[in-house]
């Protein structure tokens, strides 16, 4: 269904290109600055891994860096169990609902800011102790939407009655479960997860509102806010290479496991 | 087939009750808040009353709901007019060509908010890479001071969220029925008659959803501001981030929060209505 490249399609490519242009080179410029041996933008004073290396010595980076895998995992674990049982869920109703809809809607548009202090005023009104494990049960808020939403479009090409098919044969729910519903799904289980893991591990906002005071539950992103925010070092461009590089390995993962994920 | 309510309940409880729990809980609360006033030493009076709403459309801060809004809507726009003629590109590009395309467009999205606008602060400080172009090109002046204004706000939200337009418009232009180009084409219309007079009125819904999404991420937006604007472009999300944890205010930061909420449930309900509506008419 292409178009002959007229005038008119000329410009259209060119436009194309030129927002790709917009969208990559301010990230593009980021990574080769991360490895400028000057560390600033000012001038090239060759390749080097130096900031590379200021950043596996620094031990508040690191601790950041284990806070962020340990609240990205767990919250992604108990999201994609969550999120893939209703999806399951919603979609064996097969009954429209508008409200769970838009229930499940909910925590994808609403901002950031207002889900933060909601969440912080609900743990202090019930005393609930701050940390890490306040951040992941927040993290799981956005995410379960989020599985639920890329498991579900799977499902939409799902027969369920091969669910049936299984059960007539004698198959318990369980066995059904683990061996035909669950493979079948995979892919698209497997994709949420690592979209949710993308999200987690980027997520600063709710974070740092829901962190608690002192440097035991700081997250990177917490840590690249206050890098930015009080004085850039130029670590900050190595780090900034790395969580980037990270989460376009994880979606272009995900993209290839599940075509729908990003682009539906 | 058969599924009991047992086995329905087992597979959407937990879901839902933890989105119960941790979600509609919470945003009750904050409503409930709303009510309340800060105590003379911090903390909340529960004394029931409307004072935070009365206080939020006071001159001072309707002012900065209007700004907001201003801004919010400027970056929507500007994304709109970025994104419509590439999402316009992509569907028209070979077929195999066209999710790996709309990919590309859509990654940067999903990637880290944080790094995505501190590599315009790289770009636009006064040391920054842009200056140091300019120098290259032979530009003597002192360097040029691009951060910390409304155009350096409305650049950073125009950035993080173009992908996400880019989306809307191209899915709303695939779901129009492929043999329409040719139909407009054959009835002798050009192409540019035929995007003017025939897609462009078919892919509003797409057009509404992306402006609607742009203006209620930038609207309640804290991070852009706040980098970008460096403090000097004060906008409805750092008001409530303010009230939180500088003035402690938490009852008013509450009630901030619900006029947001309200102002967004409103836009997504016409862009609800105005999708519905196009759909019913486009059988026709």
């Amino acid at each position: 269904m292409a178009d002959a490249p007229g005038a008119g399609g000329l410009f259209l490519r060119a436009h194309l290109y030129l927002v790709y242009v917009f969208l990559y080179v301010p990230i593009g410029v980021l990574i080769v600055l991360s490895f400028n041996e000057a560390g600033l933008p000012t001038a090239w004073t060759g390749a080097s891994l130096k900031w590379y290396g200021a950043l596996a010595a620094n031990e508040t980076i690191q601790r950041a860096a284990l806070n962020t895998a340990i609240v990205a995992i767990s919250s992604t674990i108990i999201a994609t169990t969550l999120g893939t049982l209703l999806a399951l869920g919603v979609e064996m109703r097969q009954k429209p609902n508008a409200a769970l809809d838009a229930l499940l809607f909910a925590p994808m548009i609403i901002p950031d800011i207002v889900l933060a202090i909601a969440l912080l005023a609900f743990f202090s009104l019930i005393k609930f102790s701050l940390g890490l494990h306040s951040i992941v049960m927040s993290h799981v808020v956005f995410n379960i939407a989020f599985v639920f939403a890329v498991v579900r479009t799977r499902l939409r090409h799902f027969d369920f009655s091969v669910i049936e098919a299984s059960v007539d044969l004698g198959a318990g729910a369980f066995t059904t479960f683990r061996r035909v519903t669950l493979p079948a799904i995979f892919p698209g289980v497997l994709a949420g997860a690592l979209l949710a893991l993308t999200l987690s591990v980027d997520e600063f906002i709710i974070a740092f509102f829901v962190a608690g005071a002192g440097p035991s539950s700081q997250t990177l992103p917490m840590q690249i806010y206050s890098m930015i925010r009080f004085g850039v070092t130029p670590e900050i461009n190595a780090l900034a290479t790395i969580v980037i590089l990270f989460s376009f390995t994880a979606l272009f993962l995900s993209q290839r496991l599940n075509r729908e994920v990003l682009t539906s | 087939m058969q599924t009991s309510r047992l086995q329905t309940a087992v597979l959407i409880g937990p879901g839902l009750g933890w989105l119960a729990l941790l979600m509609v809980v919470p945003c009750g609360l904050v409503f409930v808040l709303s009510f309340f006033e800060r105590g003379v030493y911090g903390g909340i009076d529960y004394v029931f009353n409307f004072g935070n709403f009365a206080r939020a459309i006071d001159p001072l801060y309707l002012n900065i709901f209007f700004k907001s809004a201003r801004i919010a809507g400027l970056a929507a726009l500007i994304a709109l007019l970025i994104a419509y003629p590439a999402a316009y590109a992509i569907s028209r590009a070979p077929r195999r060509h066209q999710t790996p395309l709309l990919f590309l467009a859509i990654l940067p999205f999903w990637s880290n908010y944080l790094i995505r606008t501190y590599a315009w602060i790289v770009l636009l400080n006064r040391e920054g890479f842009l200056n140091q172009g300019f120098e290259l090109l032979g530009y003597q002046g002192e360097p040029i001071n691009m951060l910390y204004n409304d155009g350096a706000v409305v650049l950073g939200l125009v950035y993080n969220y173009v992908p996400f337009v880019i989306l809307a418009i191209y899915s709303s232009i695939t779901r129009l029925d492929p043999e329409i180009w040719e139909a407009s084409q054959d009835l002798g219309a050009t192409r540019f008659r035929t995007f003017y007079r025939v897609i462009l009125p078919q892919t509003v819904p797409g057009i509404a959803a992306g402006l609607v999404f742009v203006f209620v991420l930038s609207i309640g937006n804290f991070i852009t501001p706040d980098l970008l604007g460096g403090g000097r472009v004060q906008m409805v999300g750092n008001l409530i981030y303010d009230q939180f944890l500088t003035a402690r205010d938490w009852p008013f930061g509450a009630a901030l929060s619900f006029v947001l909420i309200g102002i967004m449930m409103v836009l997504l309900f016409l862009q609800a209505v105005l999708a519905n509506r196009a759909q019913g008419g486009g059988r026709g």
